[in-house]
């Protein structure tokens, strides 16, 4: 069986010429970057090289990019500094719909005696500037929010908020994690303070990510030890996955427009497809404002987690945001900070895209799709009732 | 992932029994869109009183799908009071087995049944007079002790397994601890062995004597170290307090909080107190 790779907002495939840059790092050139002699310079040498390359993807100096472990640890550094640089300061303003790595972090500092502001999004998953500037006080030492909603796709108007919040002294972070890679992302034409950004979402492996921090912006550094990364983030690099996350900057910098004009266009074959051969089908989420790669889809009257499982009998890997697949009793807090109705919102399925995909794939994904759904409704004791409700309406 | 039986990824492949018996003699739905799942069964009787056909729908996972296709396999075949005996254990059992977090799909099973079964008799079930519990997944008390009866249940996670409640927003879970422990301290005729049995201590007996080890044991000792604690308030079992001093700006104050402070007051007054911070 092929495997229909389409989850791509979860992990990505670590493209080949990353694994072949990364090689050498592990058996032969295996230095020490701080090292004196010419065996850790040289593989000092490519670090740099590597930062340089992320770097130019989003249009920072190098001297503005620290490397870490992963998206997580970036967003914990960049909040934690805030604090930490202006103690004064107790309240922290974010959005209903972030990643766990900065939600679960904030309900921490709640607990911890911060006073902490979730903005809440409309059904389109958008957030309005007025309640962003309406929530930002004197007392606020923080504004972070996601560039790009992971379930969704849909985008925040960072950089709006990011001049605003330097007008009013506030130190501005985004979860870049789904954006980097997917859109064109320009540190030095806009004014946020620091962006968080992950490796294995563009085709760099796992466990390296990337926090810029802007040049003048105060930083207390998260991980403390050795003299790493300028004294920023203690602790050995990760040579061979930083030289990794370089190369797959570079790849992803080449052609990102051209890329992403094929991604969307087989994302919006997909999404258009479904919608017109099976009824009762809603996208999630604003369709203008919103990443090329990413089609969050309900399927009424159905449950997520049996639709996942029959697409992973026919090789398809995607993602639901239904209760049982959130690992809670509850659907996903993004579908449901947007008021997605349950009947809907149980249903849902996440398609996330790469430059992997092909159209025959997405062809193989609209033929089977409708059978599985029509199968799961025949079994839903809704199914009859509300279909026979939109007939006597029509 | 979850990892499914053979059985149950058979039964949610190739469901049997889907659809509705015509004149049903008893019809039994439970769950609805909301929770995310759903169940409705549909059964006839013949002249004997067995069971001759029974059918269903399910909204629902794989697990939920395939708990409702054995029901239906389970009970066809036999009269009302042999399939009244059927429990969501014998669901399980007939699947070979079911995730922890996927109990509650036998236990919609076994729910869907006894509905029917009482629709058929025109009687109440039990659990419509109970009070509800848990409001995010409408469970209700009954529900709650029957199964905690039933599957031995002993903690809130167990509970929220098998029946969904407290799996939302978490506000009724002091309420599913003092079920459990009534339950149990039904079953178990004598206190449980391993630990000494405290004193029973009234709602004022416990807020003093709380107040009194904090004052006593507590405060002293934080005090060493330049903090200090103040009680703003008792709820049930939850115990919030405020940390003062060196406390309120220490990085280790949640160690001091959950393994110092609670566990004192487990030790000395209850040990179901639960010890939380909140700001003043």
């Amino acid at each position: 069986m092929k495997t229909i790779y389409v989850d791509n907002n979860a992990t990505t495939r670590v493209a080949p010429e990353v694994v072949e840059e990364m090689t050498p790092y592990f058996s032969e050139l295996y230095g020490n970057p701080s090292s004196m002699h010419f065996f850790g310079g040289q593989v000092q040498k490519k670090v740099e090289e590597a930062r340089e390359r992320v770097a130019a993807l989003i249009g920072a100096r190098p001297q503005e990019i620290i490397f870490t472990s992963c998206g997580t640890e970036s967003d914990n550094a960049a909040i934690f500094s805030a604090l930490q640089v202006a103690p004064e300061k107790r309240h922290v303003l974010t959005t209903r719909v972030e990643h766990p790595a900065v939600k679960n972090l904030v309900a921490q500092l709640k607990r911890e005696g911060y006073r902490v502001s979730e903005l809440p999004v409309d059904r389109h998953g958008l957030i309005s500037m007025e309640e962003v500037s309406r929530a930002m006080t004197e007392d606020t030492a923080i504004v972070s929010v996601m560039w790009a909603n992971n379930e969704t796709g849909v985008l925040f108007p960072v950089e709006e908020i990011a001049t605003l919040a330097k007008s009013r002294g506030v130190i501005f972070h985004t979860d870049a994690v789904q954006a980097v890679g997917k859109i064109p992302v320009n540190m030095a034409e806009s004014q946020i303070d620091m962006l968080s950004l992950s490796g294995h979402k563009l085709h760099a492996p796992k466990g390296i990510g990337v926090l810029y921090v802007r040049r003048g912006t105060r930083f207390a550094p998260f991980v403390i030890g050795g003299h790493q990364e300028e004294g920023r983030r203690g602790g050995t690099e990760n040579v061979p996955y930083i030289i990794g996350l370089g190369k797959a900057c570079e790849l992803a910098a080449s052609n990102l427009e051209e890329k992403n004009l094929r991604v969307k266009s087989l994302r919006d074959k997909l999404e258009n497809g479904l919608l017109k051969m099976i009824e009762n089908s809603i996208i999630n989420g604003d369709r203008e404002q919103r990443l090329p790669n990413t089609s969050s889809i309900s399927f009424e009257y159905v449950e997520g987690e049996s639709i996942l499982l029959k697409l992973s009998d026919k090789g398809i890997c995607a993602s639901s945001g239904s209760a049982c697949t959130s690992g809670s009793l509850e659907p996903s807090h993004v579908l449901r900070a947007m008021g997605v109705p349950f009947t809907a919102a149980h249903g849902s399925i996440r398609f996330s895209l790469s430059s992997y995909n092909t159209e025959e794939e997405i062809d193989y994904i609209l033929e089977v799709m409708p059978p599985i759904i029509e199968q799961l409704r025949e079994i839903s004791p809704f199914w009859k009732g509300a279909a026979a409700r939109s007939c006597s309406a029509s | 992932m979850w990892v499914y039986t053979d059985k149950v990824r058979e039964l949610f492949n190739n469901p049997k029994n889907v659809g509705e018996v015509e004149g049903a003699d008893g019809v039994g739905e439970v769950g609805s869109l909301s929770c995310g799942d759903a169940l409705k069964l549909t059964f006839k009787l013949d002249d004997q009183g067995q069971i001759i056909d029974a059918k269903f729908q399910t909204f629902g996972c794989a697990s939920a799908i395939a708990s409702s296709s054995a029901l239906t396999e389970m009970i066809i075949g036999k009269t009302l009071e042999e399939a009244e005996k059927i429990t969501n254990q014998d669901i399980v059992e007939f699947l070979g087995g079911l995730p922890d977090k996927k109990m509650h799909c036998s236990v919609m099973g076994q729910e869907a049944l006894r509905a029917a079964i009482a629709n058929y008799r025109g009687e109440k079930l039990p659990k419509e007079d109970s009070e509800i519990v848990c409001e995010c997944f409408g469970v209700t008390e009954n529900e709650i002790v029957d199964a905690i009866q039933h599957n031995n249940l002993t903690t809130l996670e167990q509970v929220t397994d098998y029946t969904k409640a407290g799996g939302g927003c978490g506000t009724c879970h002091e309420r599913i601890e003092a079920i459990i422990e009534e339950v149990l301290g039904q079953t178990e005729a004598e206190p449980r062995p391993e630990k000494p049995a405290k004193r029973r201590l009234s709602n004022i007996q416990k807020m003093k004597l709380i107040e009194e080890t904090l004052e006593k044991e507590i405060q002293p000792t934080l005090a060493k170290d330049g903090g200090s604690i103040e009680l703003v308030d008792i709820v049930g079992d939850r115990v919030m307090v405020s940390l003062k001093g060196a406390c309120a700006t220490c990085v280790a104050s949640d160690i001091t909080l959950k393994h110092y402070v609670e566990g004192k007051l487990r030790e000395l007054v209850a040990d179901t107190l639960v010890v939380e911070e909140v700001a003043q």
